[in-house]
Parts: C-alpha cells; sequence; structure tokens
C-alpha cells in the first residue's frame, strides 16, 4: 500500500480544514515563487521527467502538451482553461479535490499557467457542483487576498487571475472543445480539430485544457521532484492516482494508491473487497463508463495503468472502477449506460445521434431476450460504425462499452435470446 | 442534453428584471471575462435569473438576460434549451433529482426512485399538486462511491435506501431536510468503515 507520507491528496476525505492555513500546513503553497523563478523551461522540463500523463481520460503526456504553448505572443493572450466538468459514470475524484483539497487545484493553475505563459485560469466546473463551487471560489479569494494569485503572485513578478466558471448540465462540456464552446457561453457542441486549442482555443486564443487532477498534483511534483513522482508506477505509467472505486463493493470509497496496482488488491485493499467475495465477481468496468468492461478471469491478474489496460482492450480513462457482482444483469447495466450516451450526444454527428439511440433500444430488447441471434452483429457492426466516425470521442465512448459487452458476454445474449423464444411455449 | 425541449410562451410569467442586488452580481460575473466576450457570461447569468425566479426560467427571463448582455434572443433560447439545469418549466419547491445511472442503478437506485414516486404520489418529470416537490431522473452526478444520490436544491444527499430516502422526502417537507452528504454514518468519500489511509496520529 501506499505510504501515506507518499500521498499528494492529504485532505481526499476532508477530515481536515481546507482553507489556506490549514493548506499551508499540509504543504501547500511552500516556496512557489522560488519553483516560479527556476523558470518555463525547467518546470515543463521537470513535468515532462516525471511522466506524468493527463488525468481526464486520454493519458495525453502533460509536459509535451504544456510545450506546444507560443512561447511568444503574437499579441493574442494565453490561457489556462481547467476541465472540472467531471461526468463521466464512476467518476468522483475532481469533486474531493475541488471541495477538500482547492489549494492545490489554484497553486496548480498558478505554476501551470506560468510555465505556459498564461495570463489567467479558468476553472470550468459542473453546475452541478454548487458546494464545491463555493468552496474553490472562497479558496481563490484567501489566495487573492494573501497575495498568492492576482498581481505579483507570491511575490514572483508574474500577474496570474484564477476565475471559476459554472456549467448547467451536459456532460459533453467535458469533451475539450465543447468546453471551449460552452465557456464563450454557446451551447456545448464539438468543434472540428484542426485547429487544436493551443493555437485557436478560447475566444481564439491559445489555451491548454487539463484535467483537475492533472493539474492539483503538478506542485506538489514540482516540489518533491519529478524523481519522486516517477518512482511510482511502471515507465510510461507513473505516479500516484485517484482511484474511484464503485459498484458492488463492500465499502465503496476514493484513494489515492501508486499507479500500476493490481486491480484485485486496489478493491480488496481498499473497498473491502467484492460483495459476497471474489469468486463473486462478474465483471468490473475499470475506469469509467466508456472504458470497455473486463470479465473476472482478466480482472485476477490486470494492473490498473494506462497500457495494462490498454492491453487488454480496455482503457484507464478516469480510473473509476465500476464492479459488478454475479447478481448483475450486464446485459441492462450496459445498456443504461448506452442511454446515458444518447442523453448526452450534443446531435451534431449522424452517427452518434443516431446510433446512440439504436445501441439502447437493441440493448433493452435484447435484456428482455426479445430479439434475433443475428442482431447481435448487426449490433457490433452498428458501434463499430460510430466508433471512429464522428466528430468528438463521445462516438467512440458510446460504442466501447457495446463492444465490450459482446466481446465477453456474447453467450450471455444468446443465452437470454434463446430462453425468451423457448418461454412462451413453455407456458402454453 | 436534451433535445426537443421549448421555451415557454410569453404571457407565463410576463415580466422579469433583476434585482438591484442581482444586477450588481451580474455585472461582477460579465467583469470575469476578456472585453467584449460578455457573452461568456450567459450561463452564469441565466442560472442567476432561474434563482430569482424560482427556479425556472420563462421567456420574459430570457429576453432580459439577452438584453443585458446584448445578444440576439435567439443566442440565449438556443443555449437554454440546451442545458439541462435550465428549466423552461414551472417546478417544485423542492426539484427532486434522482440520479439512475449504471454506477447508482448497481446500488439501488430503483429503490430509491421508487420511494420517492409512491411517497410523493407522482410520476417522473411530474410536480405534486401542493407544488412543493417536482420528481426528475438525471444522470451521473459524480458522486459514485457514495451511490444511490439524489439532487436537492444546492445539495446531494448520498448513501440512499428507500427509508432514507421517506426521511428525506418528510425532512424537506417539514422545512427540516437532513444535513446533506452520507446519510450513512461515513466520512464523505472514505469507506464507511473508516479510512485505511490518511490516517491522523494523535486524532
Ligand atoms: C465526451 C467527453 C467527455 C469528457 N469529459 C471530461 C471531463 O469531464 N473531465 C475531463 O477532465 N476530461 C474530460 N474529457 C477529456 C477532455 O476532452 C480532455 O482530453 C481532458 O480534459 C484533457 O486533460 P488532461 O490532459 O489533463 O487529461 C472528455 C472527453 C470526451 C470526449
Ligand atoms: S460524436 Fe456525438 S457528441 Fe460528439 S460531436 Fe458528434 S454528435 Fe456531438
Ligand atoms: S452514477 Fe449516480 S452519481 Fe455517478
Amino acid at each position: 500500500m501506499l505510504a501515506d507520507k507518499d500521498r499528494i491528496f492529504t485532505n481526499l476525505y476532508g477530515d481536515q480544514d481546507w482553507r489556506l492555513a490549514a493548506a499551508r500546513a499540509r504543504g501547500d503553497w511552500d516556496g512557489t515563487k522560488a519553483i516560479i523563478e527556476k523558470g518555463q523551461d525547467w518546470i515543463i522540463d521537470e513535468m515532462k521527467k516525471s511522466g506524468l500523463r493527463g488525468r481526464g481520460g486520454a493519458g495525453f503526456p502533460t509536459g509535451l502538451k504544456w510545450s506546444f504553448m507560443p512561447k511568444k505572443s503574437d499579441g493574442r493572450p494565453s490561457y489556462l482553461v481547467v476541465n472540472a466538468d467531471e461526468g463521466e459514470p464512476g467518476t468522483c475524484k475532481d469533486r474531493d479535490m475541488m471541495r477538500h483539497d482547492p489549494h492545490k487545484l489554484i497553486e496548480g493553475c498558478l505554476l501551470a499557467g506560468f510555465a505556459m505563459r498564461a495570463v489567467a485560469a479558468y476553472i470550468y466546473i459542473r453546475g452541478e457542483l454548487i458546494r464545491e463551487e463555493q468552496t474553490l471560489q472562497a479558496a481563490i479569494n484567501e489566495a487573492y487576498a494573501a497575495g498568492l494569485i492576482g498581481k505579483n503572485a507570491c511575490g514572483s513578478g508574474y500577474d496570474f487571475d484564477v476565475f471559476v466558471h459554472r456549467g448547467a448540465g451536459a456532460y459533453i462540456c467535458g469533451e475539450e472543445t465543447a468546453l471551449i464552446e460552452s465557456l464563450e457561453g454557446k451551447k456545448g457542441q464539438p468543434r472540428l480539430k484542426p485547429p487544436f486549442p493551443a493555437a485557436t482555443g478560447v475566444w481564439g486564443c491559445p489555451t491548454t485544457i487539463n484535467n483537475v487532477e492533472t493539474i492539483a498534483v503538478a506542485p506538489t511534483i514540482l516540489r518533491r521532484g519529478a524523481s519522486w513522482f516517477a518512482s511510482f508506477g511502471r515507465p510510461n505509467n507513473t505516479g500516484t492516482k485517484v482511484f474511484c472505486i464503485a459498484g458492488h463493493v463492500n465499502t465503496p470509497c476514493n484513494v489515492e494508491e501508486a499507479m500500476g496496482i493490481p486491480m484485485r488488491e486496489l478493491i480488496e485493499t481498499h473497498a473491502g473487497g467484492v460483495r459476497g467475495g471474489w469468486d463473486n465477481l462478474l465483471a468490473v468496468i475499470p475506469g469509467g463508463s466508456s472504458t470497455p468492461l473486463l470479465p473476472r478471469s482478466i480482472c485476477d491478474t490486470v494492473l490498473m495503468d494506462f497500457d495494462a489496460l490498454r492491453d487488454v482492450k480496455s482503457g484507464l480513462g478516469t480510473a473509476a472502477v465500476i464492479v459488478m457482482d454475479k447478481s448483475t444483469d450486464i446485459i441492462r447495466a450496459i445498456g443504461r449506460l448506452a442511454k446515458f450516451y444518447m442523453h448526452e450526444s450534443c446531435g451534431q454527428c449522424t452517427p452518434c445521434r443516431e446510433g446512440t439511440g439504436w445501441m439502447w433500444r437493441v440493448l433493452e430488447r435484447m435484456a428482455r431476450g426479445q430479439a434475433r441471434l443475428e442482431e447481435i452483429d448487426l449490433l457490433l457492426d452498428v458501434a463499430n460504425q460510430v466508433d471512429g466516425h464522428t466528430i468528438c470521442a463521445l462516438g467512440d465512448a458510446a460504442a466501447w462499452p457495446v463492444q465490450g459487452l459482446i466481446r465477453h458476454f456474447r453467450g450471455e445474449i444468446e443465452d437470454r435470446i434463446r430462453k425468451a423464444h423457448v418461454a412462451p411455449s413453455r407456458a402454453a | 442534453m436534451s433535445a426537443g425541449r421549448a421555451v415557454a410562451a410569453a404571457g407565463d410569467s410576463a415580466t422579469f428584471a433583476f434585482t438591484a442586488e442581482n444586477v450588481t452580481k451580474a455585472n461582477a460575473i460579465v467583469a470575469k471575462y476578456p472585453q467584449g466576450k460578455q457573452q461568456s457570461a450567459l450561463l452564469p447569468l441565466l442560472d442567476l435569473a432561474q434563482r430569482q425566479n424560482g427556479g425556472w426560467l420563462p421567456q420574459a427571463a430570457l429576453d432580459y438576460v439577452a438584453d443585458f448582455l446584448t445578444l440576439a434572443r435567439i443566442r440565449v433560447y438556443e443555449v437554454a434549451t440546451f442545458y439541462t439545469m435550465f428549466n423552461l418549466k414551472p417546478v417544485g419547491q423542492h426539484h427532486v433529482q434522482v440520479c439512475t445511472t449504471t454506477p447508482c442503478w448497481l446500488r439501488g437506485s430503483d429503490q430509491v426512485l421508487e420511494a420517492c414516486r409512491h411517497h410523493l404520489g407522482i410520476g417522473v418529470g411530474e410536480t405534486t399538486a401542493d407544488g412543493k416537490f417536482t420528481l426528475s431522473e438525471v444522470e451521473c452526478l459524480a458522486a459514485c462511491v457514495n451511490a444511490p444520490v439524489v439532487w436537492v436544491g444546492d445539495d446531494y444527499y448520498e448513501d440512499l435506501d428507500a427509508a432514507s430516502t421517506v426521511k428525506l422526502l418528510d425532512g424537506l417537507a417539514a422545512g427540516k431536510p437532513p444535513k446533506a452528504g452520507p446519510q450513512v454514518k461515513r466520512q464523505t468519500s472514505a469507506p464507511a468503515n473508516g479510512a485505511k489511509t490518511l490516517v491522523r496520529k494523535g486524532v
């Protein structure tokens, strides 16, 4: 188990005060000015060496992303936008960071913003997180009052503002270009890329979008050193990570652990194990709703990191582990996710708009067995036609759970259909 | 997002204007964005208007916000109909929003929703005759390790079952809602039987 001294989020559960004095006692805002004085290149280089990959789902290397921002302004200001739209089912980690450790995020905004020569950070928080927004705003006010941000932030000579912007209920706004549209006061409909946000982002200016966790871990990495962070996990999959463990476990929870922890160890050490014991496990969705489920046989040995989960045709995603025991109607469980994606599709692309609803309706019928066996292949075919053929990755995210279901539970769907076809004659 | 929602016709609530206090708040919100980018304040201003207007946005409020930000009205209508948090019809005093996405469903959101239906005597999307409660089904609220979750007003009620849901509804009706957060003995998102990590010495 990761030692408490190596945890970044030392107030993850909020049993201590989130305010500035307590945050400082936990080590936040310690030597921030000295880090800034080391310069932009040093910060970006250190982030690259740490191996940190974005915590918002896609796992893009963070230092590299920051290096894409213009080193000299062409007259336009640059912005950091923090993605706090947390909405991928299963995921509830950014919420804890904002309500219990907000100063880590604010200090991270300053350091990341400085490294990419941004004038300000806008934190886009999902609208439902009303109390979290209030806490975050209060923490920002404290940071301004203490001279940590604003003019001459931390006495560094650098001016930097931090603003919070509330969304209004639309999962799609977590997609980075939809988030930009929404921040501009428009419908959250994703943009075609290119141009990429680093060239043309919010208000037509160079913009980098990062997840809350990505930004909130940066100050600790820069203080304790890239090699400290990189000492956890495996090459290309380094660091510590906050995992969310939900569903059929005895004690669901959030917990920060080392990357690459075996899934079974994560569930048994921190979440009290699977309800009814490990042998009662049916399947796990390892990284938020879009990542394909894994049957028990894979869960026995798989490690929780980007590469290990990719190798079993799933993904680390947001590291939101959704556990399902043998009492689960797996077709319904995935069908409900299909309904989620249908509800959240922004409707711009035909394959996504039409495909998400179609997949949900077929899965609903399959859950009742009211389908034909050939329709399983048809469903897979439709999922494959949505995957990779849309403007944004919501289409892919909707297809993957369905592909995973058919990959591992085709037999279950077939049985359901066969039984339903036998049942009427038996009853007659 | 939810397709096919319509702006309520004028006449439902014929006039709207921010209170003096909200004009100040609105100007402070607009000031957060660069010069000339006042459209960015649209979502927060619609939220402000909705709060002032008892939880929903009549057309008069949409038009007022459009004028406040000097935006074409259609820009405001398309945004108001896109985002699910904007209610374009009146809602009850307590808008009970039950999460039923898979992680909550795995832990009993069916029972929570059924308890709401039964106890309030209304279906999803309906409002009680006394105007006290509206019941809605919503997607993942980002509190899944505390499932099932219900969102009312500014707060989440977590780790619910049928019995604690009824207690919550009774509490709301009586003007004495339970403390927000987990409805079982538990420190936020820590394991219910006590945190195994971040154990404080000398506490
Ligand atoms: C449909 C959809 C929803 C997303 N939702 C979120 C989200 O809520 N939070 C988040 O950080 N990233 C989300 N992302 C990923 C972002 O587009 C983006 O990759 C991420 O914010 C980048 O940050 P990172 O590099 O720090 O991971 C979503 C992507 C898609 C396609
Ligand atoms: S894939 Fe879906 S959500 Fe993404 S842009 Fe297309 S229609 Fe919108
Ligand atoms: S599924 Fe209900 S809060 Fe996430």
